[in-house]
């Protein structure tokens, strides 16, 4: 189960990423512009640790295990030719039913407004639950939340100044910001929902269950609406689906475009 | 007019200083937009640290900074150029003195 638990932190560091690296070229200003390009690559860089720590786990399971771990044929044709795969191949040859991410990650960016939503929910989500996985049993895991955790409180800090800023900004920012809070709110119950493998990770005691944070978080994000002279959502309907490979229609368009090249030219390094 | 609207819309422009490490002097490092002084550290941060030039960060806006008026440089430093004494160059130095 460790190996589904370690790509699901991945994949939602991945996904995150390549939403914000979406922006590149796109921010309203240059300097935000380059803002959310550093921070889309601080998530890749995390996705790059934790899948190569996946790949190395994965190609130390019994041949005969490692056909049952996947669906996707891309994948699983190259484990089938017995050679080690790696963290190109996880990020580029699973399709969207392999992928264990959470709904909110997927959601596409719309505006400033919902990019700031989306990261803020996220970033949240992270500084707190990377604070119980710095201490996890599992050793790459607590070094990989360490070095995410620096990031996470620039990230938070960052998304948060947004949310203060649209919110309490004019009367247009003002309600495109509620709109986007309020639209991506049903994405956040899945954060705190567990997955087998979130169970089965806190069982072996290697990282608590992520209800964990759920009222550190719920506190951050009133806190910081209330600054921002928003509305918390009181919603208590939730999607959820995420994290066990059920995902929503966007989730295919972006992995068709995040894995083109490697699907069209097989193998090839840039 | 329509250059006055442009700069309506625009945030203020800021000037920013970098520490490269600790003991040394603030450098100018260039210069950005920010609504405010706080966007600007953020915007600082991001635009001129990221390939780890600084400790420490000023930000001031641009408007703030006074200069010297570049057509008045004769006045201002051609004076200085006839003045070789005001340089320490007349001292004999004795060999065992390094790093002068």
């Amino acid at each position: 189960m460790i190996l589904e638990y370690i790509l699901q932190l991945a994949d939602d560091a991945l996904i995150m990423g390549h939403r914000l690296s979406e922006w590149t070229g796109h921010g309203p200003i240059l300097e935000q512009d380059i803002a959310i390009t550093n921070t889309a690559l601080d998530h890749l860089g995390r996705a790059r640790s934790l899948y190569q720590y996946a790949a190395e786990i994965f190609n130390a399971l019994p041949a005969d295990k490692k056909t049952e771990v996947f669906n996707s044929v891309a994948i699983n044709t190259t484990v089938q030719t017995g050679k080690a795969i790696d963290e190109d191949d996880l990020a580029f040859l699973r399709d969207v039913r392999d992928y264990r991410n959470m709904l909110l990650v997927e959601q596409p960016n719309n505006d400033w407004a919902y990019t700031i939503a989306r990261s803020f929910y996220f970033d949240a989500f992270c500084y707190y639950y990377f604070g119980f996985l710095c201490q996890s049993s599992d050793a790459t895991i607590a070094a990989i939340a360490t070095k995410s955790l620096k990031e996470t409180t620039y990230h938070l800090r960052w998304s948060s100044e947004w949310v203060i800023r649209l919110g309490d900004g004019t009367e247009e920012s003002h309600k495109r910001m509620q709109h986007a809070i309020n639209e991506l709110w049903m994405y956040t119950g899945e954060m705190f929902v567990a997955s087998s493998a979130d169970s089965a990770i806190a069982q072996a005691g290697i990282c608590p269950l992520p209800e964990t944070v759920a009222a550190q978080w719920k506190n951050k994000v009133a806190d910081i609406l209330q600054e921002a002279t928003l509305t918390l959502p009181t919603g208590t309907w939730m999607q959820q689906g995420g994290k066990t490979g059920v995902h929503s229609e966007h989730m295919g368009y972006l992995l068709a475009e995040m894995q083109f090249m490697q699907r069209t030219y097989p193998g090839m390094e840039w | 007019m329509t250059n006055n609207k442009l700069n309506k819309n625009e945030w203020p422009l800021w000037e920013v200083f970098i520490r490269s490490k600790a003991g040394l002097d603030h450098k100018h490092a260039g210069s950005l937009h920010a609504a405010d002084a706080q966007m600007a550290i953020e915007n600082a941060r991001d635009v001129y640290t990221r390939r780890m030039e600084g400790v420490s960060i000023w930000v001031v806006e641009s408007k703030q900074i006074h200069a010297s008026d570049p057509g008045q440089s004769e006045s201002l430093y051609e004076p200085a150029s006839d003045k070789v004494y005001r340089h320490p160059t007349f001292y004999d130095l004795p060999d065992e003195v390094k790093y002068m």
